[in-house]
């Protein structure tokens, strides 16, 4: 089959993203993911199902099948943007890999039109999968939440042995960049000896060079309500500023890595 | 090659100061040059024109009250009061004295005006009578285009009450010469002509009051270094004092001779910019090329060691305070288009040189650093960007952006150079381009643009084709074939074209009868000294000196046009979900909401008056009642249920067509070609000076006042609602974010509507922060560029505004905001995370 016409599942694509990679960016969303973080911020992405949200009062559809080709034509509209800012494609979702002949269609169709590729993802896959898009891809923002498999599952819903070990896998392959981002959320990981545990894990990491806090909002709040699911984390406070740069200071100090807070 | 100075610059101490005292008072009009002029005039009577505005001028400086306020290096002042203003009854003056009483009160630019000053005013007012440049004008005016303009197709008003101004003068020509050289040049043009020549009568008055002119500028400065001289004197402190000797001995030797220093030539430019604007009231009087002109008086001082960069700056940042001194009083409804005490100085930086190498140089970022330090309005600072555009200039300018002022403007050479040749500039003239007012590309100098000769409301003829040209009761357009019996959308658009172009036309003759008025009752002979090549024709610019002569009226309201003409054509005649029968009803009925405005009781009136004249000429007589009903007809709001749910819904289907600045190829091509249908036809006329017109797109502020005078549109606007600003998407319809709008807007012709586009961009000031957002934010506008747009300029919101688009989240659709790692659009968020957001911009998080 033609790359073009493989089939996937999105929910939406945004233009213009200046945070998900470097330059400016066209992100597409896709739908499904194998983790069901409680803080996550795309409720919509979690399930595979096409589904129903109220937005503006009235029942939208979320959700549609499309092909590579018809992606690829909406991300071709800004490639004077990303010739300029060295920007492109990220792939987000959801877990891009649970669609893995969509996701690797896309960053091939795109690669081989000489858009650069990025994949935001919790590497939460067989390796055999990753290692068939790593051809394809030039940045990985990959997730690592927690190096504690106990407090990841209870979290997270998933262990987190395949994503460390997966983690090393890409990190070794030298076939892209790697870059470590970690969702600081209250409660859950945000205190400096788990971030200075995360750090020192990314610091082992041959070739990793960048690290990206990315500090708790609540952005994600009112989708629970408009999907008509609950939101357990509604008595989370985002941290100050001040206390999200003791963090970084920590995670520079404990990784020697080229920390920021943001992508 | 050599390298420019990118490095910081520290604001001197000097700096607030100016500005504060500068900002200490409401600003305040003075009878002075009103007083003065009318004196001239009178002792003038039967003299040739050119003699009497010599010698009025003259007899202006000579007189005019001058001040050097506390601090400052660069001395001129208009007006006694900062930031005051003088009048120019010589081209109006009833609104002024009508106005007396409300000019404090109003809420757009008010001016503090004494009882004296009033009586001053008023004293030499009536000598104005009948002899004012708007009076001529109306004189000259053709009567269906001032019942155009009655019925707000279009205004001239700025024209029609002002001087002209949006010029740039050969400011180097005079840092070069001084007055004394400009003298010579004129002297040796006079001693070529005969005195048998066909012109000479003309030519000689001419040269002779050039000569005056500029020789009362000379005499004038001079009365600044003797002022200043005795300060000096009485002076006790001991660095003031050394100050005001200098202020001395700078004004005794410039203008009136070539500049030998950078301080002298700041000076000498000042006194350019200022009297330009005291022997006329135009405004955009715009020192263009700034960094280019004065560049080499930098360099020299810099290069002898007698200026250091700090010292430079100082003066650059003296002169942004004086441009922000100079002030003008508009007309109540004139202030509310020009809302800000604007007087569009423009002062442009960067782009190529003539010889198309990169002109980017020290001054051009100082002049940058400049804005960053005074922090206000003046001059509206742009920039020009080329394909070899230095990075560190481009990201100097986006820092500018971040702070939230609006400025710089950023303009694209690869589309304003060819769009200039086209214009008939030679490429030398085309590559020197600086830009006027708002966003209007010239060659200074050289040219006589007429840039801002009008606004034209494309929405308003659309009205007229649903109406057959009638308007309130009157015929004022062509009896285009009624809508009820169009059977294609062919037949409908060229309706609409018939009724653009005998718009057009209209228009024409309004700005010819202004042109014609100026030429005969207010040529400027000192402004003409300045401008190539008066002296070499003998003619002031406002005859035609001038190497180049345009007139450039600005049409607005593309997108709403067409998103309008899209969805007739989709909605009506390819889907036939309503009929243009239905939709004229509904456009009648504001799709069945209530108009907020209320109908105008003289409007009424007028109807009536004019439906029983249309009657009885018609042989017919009818009582009151059937008067009435006709006219409720017309003016009337009333509506079924039934009618109102078809109304609404109606207006749903077309708010769910396609629209303009979403990337949608089917229709950005569809706007490409309605720009057309104002942009061609201006083409093929000539106005009075030699020159022809060329279209603008762009609105200034009108797009909001003239939106009040328009009814429902075919895009789905409401009544009065402001139509589309410049080449802009139409308000909260661009959804896709800023590079689905920007692509939409590159498909447009820039390069025929050589005088000039304008495309706004909101952005909140996160979006632009650190290094990251600054690099995104300059490939935004590079990659814009790289698909000929032609310029844009943006709007980083305040907190004011995030709190308004929270009210009217319709109006922000496009607002783009970052909320912690990433950035997402505005009015997507939830109310909570809204007020985040605003929280956290007051933390300066």
């Amino acid at each position: 089959m033609n790359d073009r016409e493989i089939k996937g599942r999105i929910f939406d694509i945004q233009r213009y993203s200046v945070h998900d990679g470097p330059g400016i960016r066209t992100i597409v969303f896709l739908k499904g993911c194998v983790l069901r973080c409680r803080w996550c911020c795309n409720p919509e992405s979690q399930r595979f199902d096409i589904e129903t949200m109220m937005v503006d009062g009235k029942p939208t559809v979320t959700g549609r099948d499309v092909t590579v080709g018809e992606v690829m034509d909406m991300v071709e509209k800004d490639r004077p943007y990303y010739r300029r800012s060295g920007g492109g494609l990220t792939l987000s979702g959801g877990e891009s890999l649970c669609q893995p002949d969509f996701a690797r269609g896309l960053l091939k169709v795109s690669k081989e039109s000489g858009i650069s590729t990025a994949l935001e993802s919790t590497a939460c896959a067989k390796y055999e999968v990753i290692e068939s898009i790593l051809p394809y891809l030039d940045t990985y923002l990959m997730d690592i939440k927690h190096v504690n498999a106990e407090k990841h599952k209870r979290f997270t819903g998933q262990a987190n042995e395949l994503i460390l070990e997966n983690a090393r896998k890409i990190a070794q392959s030298q076939m892209t960049e790697l870059v470590i981002r970690v969702p600081v959320i209250p409660t859950f990981n945000a205190t400096p000896e788990e971030i200075k545990a995360i750090a020192s894990f990314a610091a082992t990491l041959p070739g990793v060079k960048k690290m990206h806090l990315l500090p708790y909002h609540r952005l994600g709040q009112d989708k629970y309500d408009r999907l008509g699911r609950e939101y357990t984390m509604r008595d989370i406070v985002p941290m100050d500023q001040e206390y999200v740069e003791m963090l970084l200071d920590t995670a520079i100090k404990a990784s020697g890595l080229n920390c920021q807070i943001g992508g | 090659m050599e390298r420019y100075y990118s490095g910081k610059i520290e604001k001197s101490p000097r700096i607030p100061k100016l500005v504060e005292a500068l900002y200490a008072k409401m600003p305040e009009i003075e009878p002075a040059r009103a007083v003065l002029i009318t004196e001239s005039y009178r002792q003038t009577e039967g003299e040739p024109i050119y003699t009497r505005r010599g010698k009025a001028f003259e007899h202006i400086l000579k007189n005019i009250p001058i001040i050097i306020r506390d601090n400052e290096l660069i001395v001129g002042s208009t007006t006694l009061a900062p930031r005051g203003c003088q009048t120019y009854p010589e081209y109006s003056y009833e609104w002024l004295e009508a106005e007396f009483d409300t000019v404090e009160t109003r809420t757009a630019d008010p001016f503090y005006i004494s009882e004296e000053t009033k009586k001053a005013l008023k004293e030499v007012h009536p000598y104005w009578k009948g002899k004012t440049t708007s009076e001529l004008a109306t004189a000259y005016m053709a009567p269906e285009a001032i019942k155009a303009m009655e019925h707000n197709i279009f205004t001239t008003g700025n024209y029609f009450y002002n001087g002209i101004g949006h010029v740039c003068v050969h400011y180097d020509e005079v840092l070069k010469i001084g007055f004394e050289g400009i003298i010579a040049k004129v002297q040796e043009a006079w001693d070529h002509c005969q005195v048998s020549d066909g012109d000479y009568a003309r030519r000689s008055h001419l040269y002779e009051a050039m000569i005056r002119s500029c020789q009362a500028v000379i005499d004038y400065a001079r009365r600044y270094s003797v002022l200043a001289k005795h300060m000096a004197a009485e002076c006790s402190d001991p660095v003031r004092k050394a100050e005001l000797l200098q202020i001395a001995e700078n004004c005794m030797r410039v203008p009136a001779k070539g500049a030998t220093s950078f301080y002298e030539a700041c000076q000498s430019f000042w006194f350019v910019q200022q009297l330009i604007q005291i022997e006329s009231s135009g405004h955009s009087i715009s020192p263009g090329r700034f960094d280019q002109y004065m560049y080499p008086y930098y360099k020299a001082d810099l290069d002898s060691g007698k200026i250091t960069r700090e010292q430079a700056q100082e003066l650059i940042d003296c002169i942004w305070v004086k441009l922000n001194d100079l002030n003008k009083c508009r007309d109540a409804v004139s202030a509310e288009g020009f809302a800000g005490y604007s007087l569009f100085q423009n002062l442009i930086v960067g782009g190529q040189d003539e010889e198309g190498n990169d002109a980017t140089n020290d001054l051009s970022f100082m002049c940058i650093t400049a804005s960053m330090h005074v922090f206000l309005p003046a001059p509206s600072l742009s920039i020009r960007i080329w394909n070899g555009t230095p990075h560190d200039l481009m990201i100097h300018a986006a820092e500018l952006t971040r702070t939230g002022i609006g400025l710089p403007a950023y303009y694209n050479d690869e589309v304003m150079i060819p769009a200039l040749l086209n214009r008939g500039l030679t490429l030398k003239d085309a590559r020197n381009y600086c830009i006027i007012g708002c966003v209007e590309p010239q060659a200074p100098g050289k040219t006589d643009g007429w840039h801002d000769a009008a606004f034209f409301n494309m929405c308003r003829p659309v009205e007229l084709v649903f109406s057959s040209g009638m308007d309130k009761g009157e015929l004022i357009g062509v009896p285009t074939k009624p809508v009820e019996e169009m059977t294609s959308f062919e037949e409908f658009y060229d309706a609409y074209k018939t009724q653009m172009n005998y718009m057009i036309q209209l228009l024409v003759n309004s700005d010819n009868a202004i042109d014609s008025a100026h030429m005969e009752r207010c040529p400027l002979p000192f402004l003409s000294s300045m401008l190539e090549d008066c002296i070499g024709r003998g003619k002031t610019a406002q005859e035609g000196g001038c190497i180049y002569n345009f007139t450039g009226p600005q049409g607005f309201g593309i997108a709403n046009m067409a998103d309008g003409l899209f969805a007739i054509k989709k909605l009506v005649f390819e889907e036939k979900k309503f009929t243009l029968a239905e939709l004229k009803e509904a456009l009648e009925h504001n799709y069945g909401q209530e108009d907020t405005k209320e109908a105008d009781p003289s409007v009424v009136a007028a109807v009536a008056a004019n439906v029983a004249k249309e009657l009885a000429a018609a042989g017919r007589t009818v009582g009151e009642a059937e008067i009435a009903q006709i006219v409720a007809s017309i003016v009337g709001n009333q509506m079924t249920d039934v009618k109102k749910a078809r109304y609404a819904e109606i207006k749903e289907m077309i708010d769910e067509a396609p629209k303009f600045g979403n990337d949608n190829p089917e229709v950005d091509m569809f706007a490409r070609d309605v720009a057309y249908t104002y942009t061609r036809p201006m083409e093929q006329y000539r106005n009075p000076r030699g020159g022809m017109y060329q279209a603008g797109l762009y609105p200034v502020s009108a797009n909001v006042p003239l939106g009040g005078q328009t009814g429902a549109t075919p895009d789905g606007r409401l009544a009065h609602m402001p139509v589309a600003d410049g080449v802009s998407p139409s308000a909260g319809k661009d959804t896709l974010g800023p590079t689905a709008a920007a692509n939409s807007v590159a498909k447009l012709d820039h390069l025929i509507a050589s005088n000039g586009t304008l495309f706004n961009q909101k952005f909140h000031p996160s979006a632009l922060s650190g290094r990251a957002g600054l690099e995104n934010f300059t490939s935004l506008i590079r990659a814009f560029f790289d698909q000929k747009g032609m310029h844009m300029q943006f709007n980083v919101v305040s907190r004011e505004t995030l709190l308004d688009a929270q009210k009217h989240p319709e109006n922000y659709k496009h607002l783009v905001v970052r909320v912690a790692g990433y950035s997402a659009l505005f009015t997507t968020l939830s109310k909570s995370l809204q007020d985040d957001i605003i929280r956290r911009t007051e933390q300066g998080f």
